[in-house]
């Protein structure tokens, strides 16, 4: 007799909800951790860290470039990266050891551990005192999430210098000059990180542009924006090596056929993630991952053996946190008997730069790809009472809606609380809202949500304020 | 940007309502608004012109006053809803308030039969319309309101089958519902020429709807069956040739077939009560009264009104009823209580050129009587063929009361009486 109903193997957002989930809905449940704590990449190397250290480099980036504005002068604005750092540890700490109470209350076994399949319904956990235990389930969840990509040939990660986010985020100097690999989400926000507190960053992009799976609209503003507070890019530029050099590293790269070369303190390899299925033991069950790592799964989340599902980072769709719980809320859902469900259409996708980036649905290019009829609506936060009174004037609202239907097919926002104001665009793809439907609901006077009801007004040519 | 706090305006708002027009009638649909909000309207100025299954009513002005409209064309509203609001606090305009369209001429308001609800300000927001029990999306909303259409009849497919947008766009056009989840494809369409293939979806009016139902309610309740004749039209004619113009000078209506044949119509409902009765459960319900249905076409559809106690009217009587009947259907000028009742109903396709059909019940009626077209036909009389104007006439009936042998009676009864219309005098 198996001694759970299932095993969530990995505790991050994907295992951790699908485990507090499969513990309300009444199933003897169990989640495997051996990275120490429960939360995943996102609670302890990821999202919550990085806003942490986001939120505070803003903050000095306020008083020392934004505050004069408003008429407050400091006689000397200073920071104690150790501090920052500080407050960060414990706010992870905090927040990890909250999910270790979320078990308890929703009977939850913690497992501490390595997980190693043995078979279908056999799991061996080498525990972090050294001993090895079995655990039985009739179902298991692959929750093991991603890890960083590592560009071995070119640019090991040597843990102090060729680095990766986990110690981008852990810096205890101020790095002089930081070389950032690749102009995706982590990239901007790392890089904008230390380019607050005093470094010179460079941002390396292989492709032409920064953020590519954004909105082009939002990608070339995010560069203005980004280069106007002292970022530097060389797009279309691809890494060939980055090796230690005496103290500094030396950073070679390739541009146009021609090489280029940088000398710096630090560099980040911001290139990407992999699905992480390292010592799985896949291999005992008969599972193998795609050659890209990630694992194959049907829309119930099943994997080839019936009993194994996978849920997160580990599988298709977005490598983001909400994404990855949603569908461990759905797996465990879907294992105790009931219809589980993600409308990937749905799920927005944030950078939390400064101003921020925000996204839900099709960016104008897949739009066009896909042969849509479509209109859009875009109006800057400059037109916007409350954006002026902020002094956070930069950026816009763009929505696409369908031509004849007028369903909303995607929103993009750059601007000042972008990551909070999209809520209500997904709330509007969830419920096919069309942009009328947002135009005509009353937003509160001055907000910057207003921005979204004159872009929806936009897309029918009738903005009243801009 | 600016905003302004919303007034508080003192006034005094008299309520229009729908009237109760009938006691059959729940509803009715705007059919036209001849003001529109913030005009001045003076007191029985006709201000709506409201379509029941059952006639066209128009509602006057109790007081003036600036009106406010509430339920736009196209909506459908219960008896005693608000369709409006007059400020009565409003002055009239100099040169007077000018009507969005002039009053047809021979207007026969109805005035609604409650006081006016006089309510002392502030005015309440106008009411949210909402047909279905989900709450819809404001653009759902403002569609539906806009153009008439109730949200119970649009195919939703927003989350838990909600009413998207693309769903009333899709119900207007007729076509399938935008699918979803993912947002509609691109069309992807042979040239064709515009304007070749065209359709166009119109919302049936209540009165065409009702028509539709009663008709199939009728096919699926009783046993409908048609018996036919034919009558040799001579008399009649010779008749009407030479009294036409005493007639018409005396009365001042032309002297046409229907008097005829609502003569002896009425004569063999008294010879054969049951196809005057009708089925009410497990009884039989049996008139001493004869009202007859008079079938006319009006541009809305079939309208029936009913010549009431026929069997005291003269011939010019009932020619003056048709007549007036007729122009009104026309008109839609009918009331409510004048399609009402009805023991038995003739139909006359003949106008417009029917040979021979089997006309449909009228329910709860058990019969109705067919004319038809009058044709000169070689028929053979006393062993010699000879042109006379034919007619078909036919009588569908109600197998459950009326049995094929009165049927048939009561066809040939209505046959000799109008070949021979001497017998409507005699009595025999
Ligand atoms: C710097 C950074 C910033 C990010 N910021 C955001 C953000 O702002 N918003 C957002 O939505 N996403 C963000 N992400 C992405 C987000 O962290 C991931 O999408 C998310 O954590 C995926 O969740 P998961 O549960 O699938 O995997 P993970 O969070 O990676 O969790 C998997 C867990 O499984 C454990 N594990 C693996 N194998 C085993 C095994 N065999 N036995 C036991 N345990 C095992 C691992 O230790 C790990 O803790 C960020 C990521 C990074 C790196």
């Amino acid at each position: 007799m198996a001694a759970y109903d299932v095993i969530f193997v990995g505790g991050g957002p994907a295992g951790y909800t699908g485990a507090i989930r499969a513990g309300q809905l009444g199933l003897n449940v169990a989640c495997v951790e051996f990275r120490g704590s429960l939360g995943g990449t996102c609670l302890n190397v990821g999202c919550i860290p990085s806003k942490a250290l986001l939120q505070s480099s803003e903050f000095f980036h306020h008083a020392q470039h934004k505050s004069a504005e408003h008429g407050i002068k400091y006689q000397k604005v200073e920071f104690d990266v150790a501090q920052m750092m500080k407050r960060k540890d414990g706010i992870v700490s905090s927040l990890t050891k909250g999910i270790e109470g979320l078990f308890k209350k929703n009977k939850v076994t913690y497992i501490k551990g390595k997980g190693t399949f043995v078979n279908a319904n056999t799991i061996k956990v080498a525990t972090m005192d050294g001993s090895v235990e079995e655990h039985t389930a009739k179902s298991f969840v692959i929750s093991t999430g991603s890890t960083p990509i590592e560009l071995k040939a070119i640019a090991p990660f040597d843990g102090k210098d060729i680095v990766s986010s986990t110690e981008a985020l852990c810096f205890e100097k101020v790095p002089e000059h930081l070389v950032v690999i690749g102009a995706g989400v982590i990239g901007l926000e790392m890089g904008s990180v230390w380019l607050r507190l005093g470094s010179k960053v460079t941002v390396i992009e292989a492709l032409d542009r920064v953020l590519p799976p954004m909105d082009a609209a939002v990608s070339a503003e995010m560069k203005k924006i980004l280069e106007k507070q002292g970022m530097e890019f060389m797009l279309s530029t691809k890494l060939t090596k980055a090796e230690k050099s005496g103290k500094k590293v030396k950073v070679t790269a390739e541009r146009d056929g021609k090489p280029v070369t940088i000398d710096c303190d630090k560099v980040l390899v911001a290139v990407g993630r992999r699905a992480y299925t390292d010592g799985l033991g896949l291999e005992a069950v008969g599972l193998a991952p795609r050659k890209d790592g990630k694992l194959d799964v049907n829309h119930h989340y099943q994997t080839a053996v019936a009993n194994i599902f996978a849920v997160g980072d580990v599988i298709d769709g977005p490598m983001l946190a909400h994404k990855a719980d949603e569908e461990g809320v759905a797996v465990a859902e879907i294992i105790a008997g009931k219809p589980g469900h993600v409308n990937y259409e749905a799920i927005p996708n944030v950078v939390y730069t400064w101003p921020e980036v925000a996204s839900v649905g099709m960016n104008e290019e897949e739009a066009k790809a896909k042969g849509l009829n479509y209109k859009t609506g875009k109006v800057p936060f400059m037109a916007n009472g409350r954006a002026r009174a902020f002094g956070e004037t930069d950026g816009f609202v763009k929505i696409i809606a369908d031509a004849k239907t007028d369903r909303i097919i995607g929103a993009h926002i750059i601007g000042p609380n972008a990551s909070e104001l999209i809520a209500e665009l997904v709330i509007g793809v969830e419920f096919s809202a069309s942009a009328e439907d947002i135009g005509r609901s009353s937003h509160a006077h001055p907000t910057l949500a207003e921005v979204m009801k004159e872009a929806a007004l936009a897309v029918d040519k009738r903005s009243l304020n801009f | 940007m600016f905003k302004v706090s919303r007034e508080v305006i003192d006034t005094m708002a008299v309520d229009v309502k729908m009237p109760n027009v009938g006691e059959s009638v729940q509803e009715g649909v705007i059919h036209k608004w001849r003001f529109k909000s913030g005009d001045f309207v003076n007191r029985d100025d006709v201000l709506v012109e409201l379509e029941t299954d059952k006639a066209t009513v128009e509602v006057v002005a109790e007081s003036s006053g600036a009106i406010e409209i509430i339920k736009k064309q196209g909506e459908t509203v219960a008896i005693g809803e608000v369709m409006a609001r007059i400020d009565t606090s409003a002055t009239a305009p100099a040169g007077g308030a000018k009507p969005a369209a002039a009053p047809a001429p021979s207007a026969v308001p109805i005035t609604p039969p409650a006081p006016p609800t006089v309510t002392a300000a502030p005015p309440a927001p106008p009411p949210v319309t909402q047909a279905s029990s989900m709450p819809l999306s404001p653009a759902v909303r403002r569609m539906t309101e806009e153009h008439g259409i109730s949200p119970g009849s649009v195919h939703g497919t927003g989350k838990d089958g909600r009413i998207t947008k693309g769903d009333v766009i899709a119900h207007m056009e007729g076509g399938a519902p935008a699918t979803a989840p993912s947002p509609a494809p691109a069309m992807m369409r042979a040239s064709v020429p515009a304007g070749v293939r065209t359709e166009r979806r119109e919302q049936m009016s209540l009165l065409r709807r009702r028509i539709a139902e009663r008709l199939v309610h009728a096919q699926e309740t009783a046993a409908i069956l048609t018996t036919f004749n034919e009558i040799d039209m001579s008399n009649v004619m010779k008749i009407r040739n030479d009294y036409k113009d005493k007639f018409k000078e005396k009365y001042g209506v032309g002297l046409g077939f229907m008097s005829f044949f609502i003569k002896a119509a009425v004569e063999a409902l008294k010879t054969y009560p049951a196809v005057n009765g009708w089925i009410d459960g497990n009884d039989i319900v049996y008139h001493d009264f004869y009202d007859i249905g008079v079938a006319v076409s009006s541009n809305r559809g079939l309208v029936v009104p009913v010549i009431k106690d026929a069997d005291h009217l003269s011939m010019a009587e009932l020619e003056m009823a048709v007549g007036d009947y007729g122009k009104r259907a026309r008109d839609g000028k009918l009331s409510v209580d004048e399609m009402t009742g009805g023991t038995f109903t003739v139909s006359n396709g003949g106008v417009f050129g029917s040979l021979m059909s089997t006309p449909i019940l009228n329910p709860p009626q058990s019969a109705i009587l067919g004319m038809h077209k009058i044709q000169e036909r070689p028929v053979v009389v006393n062993g010699e063929i000879v042109i006379r104007p034919m007619m078909y006439v036919a009588l569908s009936y109600d197998h459950r009361i009326i049995d094929g042998k009165e049927s048939v009676s009561f066809l040939v009864k209505i046959k000799e009486l109008v070949e021979d219309p001497t017998r409507l005098l005699v009595g025999v």
